[in-house]
């Protein structure tokens, strides 16, 4: 449920590092559970440049609409292109297939949670 | 802030609901399953197609009883009472003196001097005082039943498959918006053939000890037939694709009977009732806003609840309730727009997170199931 080698947010996305200064980013086991059944996962143009916590698309449920907010500073290097005929893949592997946007780092990772910050996050919120 | 989960109110199916995984959320002050593990697509899906059961135990019921009955529920409410044969269920509404909503709500009438009112949960209380304070010009008694009753909505195709072995009372003959009182699973019920989704289906009322058994005894029978718990996610989009109003919604203390589209259980010439001038008045000048149905053109463009309805950067209208729609595949909704604009086939611009975007008016309900 909370994968060790990710980056998390406290708006639960994760970021994972592919250590060549590259990183994919998508939402937690968390975050698409609060969401339920994921219908349209709208994402960014190819080489767009974001902030670290700048809102860079928009995922939405049958029931809701959430932002997605950028975990770290990057520029947008490939969209997860499946995702628009398969959202659904959010709900089901939400830090596999359905990871969203793979960035090239231009900043660094300051203020991202590890798995065990990031669990006891949830743990407060989902009590 | 959010109402510690302690607080909200249960309904006597808390702990089933829970040993199925629900997830649970505050719905106007009671802690009720939004959807199962199955999600609010699966659970939609099986009322259309084979049939869901709901926890509605939330509702309030009102009884009214005596000589005076039918003349209080007759002044309570728009719809001619009178009309109503034992055993017959209608539609229908309290209003204020301005013809605004002060809820709506089902009418049982279960004897000649007897009717059992069934409203909204959020609005129970106030519903409630409503009734009692125009009560005693009326002989007649008023009960506030809830908290003593459960209810269950099967609600599907499959619906009386499922049910009928449950119980000797014959289900066939009884017609839609009809009801009787029998056993099912040797639980006393008042057997309702009424519903929120647009499909075949009934509803049971039982005495709250009673629900548990009754809500176990149904999703047993229904094993075979595939029979899904069922969440208020897709009963709101269930009830949205027939635009069945919700009360918040379509219909609120700002919004009168007639431009909501509901003018079909308003009888002005059944004799007076709290809402009737003003309705009289309105029916003769031209209501500047209609209930429309639209869709949204692009993918992803998804409206949703209480989003401005916009012209050339003022908002004109507003979004009413909106949703991807589950059977129908395109991004629905219902909106306050000028009755100029609304014409099918007309297009109208919602604001999408601050992005005004096409959307075009249909027919409406956008979904009818087949006869």
């Amino acid at each position: 449920m909370f994968p060790a080698d990710l980056k998390y947010t406290k708006d639960h996305e994760w970021l994972k590092p592919a250590g060549d200064g590259t990183a994919l980013v998508g939402i937690t086991q968390y975050a698409q559970d609060a969401l339920g059944d994921v219908v349209f996962v709208d994402l960014p143009e190819v080489g767009a440049a974001f902030a670290a916590g700048e809102e860079f698309g928009t995922v939405e449920s049958v029931k809701t609409v959430s932002e997605l907010n950028m975990p770290a500073a990057g520029e947008v290097l490939e969209v997860n292109a499946a995702l628009a005929e398969h959202p659904e893949a959010v709900n089901e592997d939400p830090y596999g297939k359905g990871w969203m946007v793979k960035v090239k780092l231009t900043g660094d990772l300051a203020g991202l949670l590890d798995a065990k910050a990031y669990e006891a996050l949830v743990s407060a919120e989902s009590h | 802030m959010s109402t510690p989960v302690s607080d909200l109110m249960k309904t006597p199916l808390n702990a089933a609901h829970r040993a199925l995984n629900a997830k649970m959320v505050d719905f106007g002050g009671w802690d009720m399953p939004v959807q199962y593990p199955g999600g609010i697509i699966a659970e939609h899906e099986a009322v259309r197609t084979r049939a869901g059961l709901f926890d509605v135990s939330h509702m309030g019921e009102i009884r009214v009883k005596g000589p005076g009955a039918l003349a209080l529920v007759e002044h309570l409410t728009p719809n001619a009472v009178a009309n109503l044969a034992i055993g017959q269920v209608h539609y229908t509404a309290f209003l204020y003196e301005n013809g605004t909503f002060v809820d709506d709500l089902l009418v049982y009438r279960e004897g000649e001097q007897e009717f059992l009112l069934v409203v909204n949960a959020g609005n129970s209380d106030k519903d409630f005082a409503w009734v009692q304070q125009h009560a005693p010009a009326y002989d007649c008694t008023v009960v506030n039943e809830s908290p003593a009753t459960g209810q269950i909505a099967l609600q599907g195709p499959l619906s009386l498959s499922i049910l009928q072995p449950l119980t000797k009372t014959a289900l066939a003959p009884i017609g839609y918006y009809f009801f009787t009182h029998g056993e099912v699973a040797g639980i006393k019920c008042l057997i309702s053939r009424t519903g929120y989704t647009g499909e075949d289906g009934f509803e049971l009322y039982c005495a709250a000890g009673d629900t548990e058994p009754l809500w176990n005894a149904v999703l047993e029978a229904g094993r075979p037939l595939s029979l899904a718990p069922a969440g208020l996610g897709c009963r709101n989009t269930l009830r949205l694709e027939c635009k069945m109003a919700l009360y918040g919604h379509e219909i609120d203390d700002s919004i009168h009977a007639l431009e909501a589209g509901l003018g079909w259980i308003v009888k002005l010439d059944k004799g007076d009732f709290i809402g009737r001038a003003a309705l009289l008045a309105a029916k003769a000048a031209p209501a500047p806003r209609k209930l429309v149905g639209f869709k949204t053109l692009e993918k992803r463009d998804i409206a949703r609840d209480h989003m401005p309805v916009v012209q050339d950067g003022k908002q004109i209208g507003f979004v009413t309730s909106a949703a991807p729609s589950p059977t129908c595949g395109i991004n629905l909704g219902l909106a306050y727009v000028p009755t100029e604009l609304a014409k099918v086939g007309g297009r109208i611009q919602i604001e999408i997170r601050s992005r005004a975007v096409d959307a075009e008016i249909i027919p409406t309900p956008f979904y009818k199931r087949a006869k």
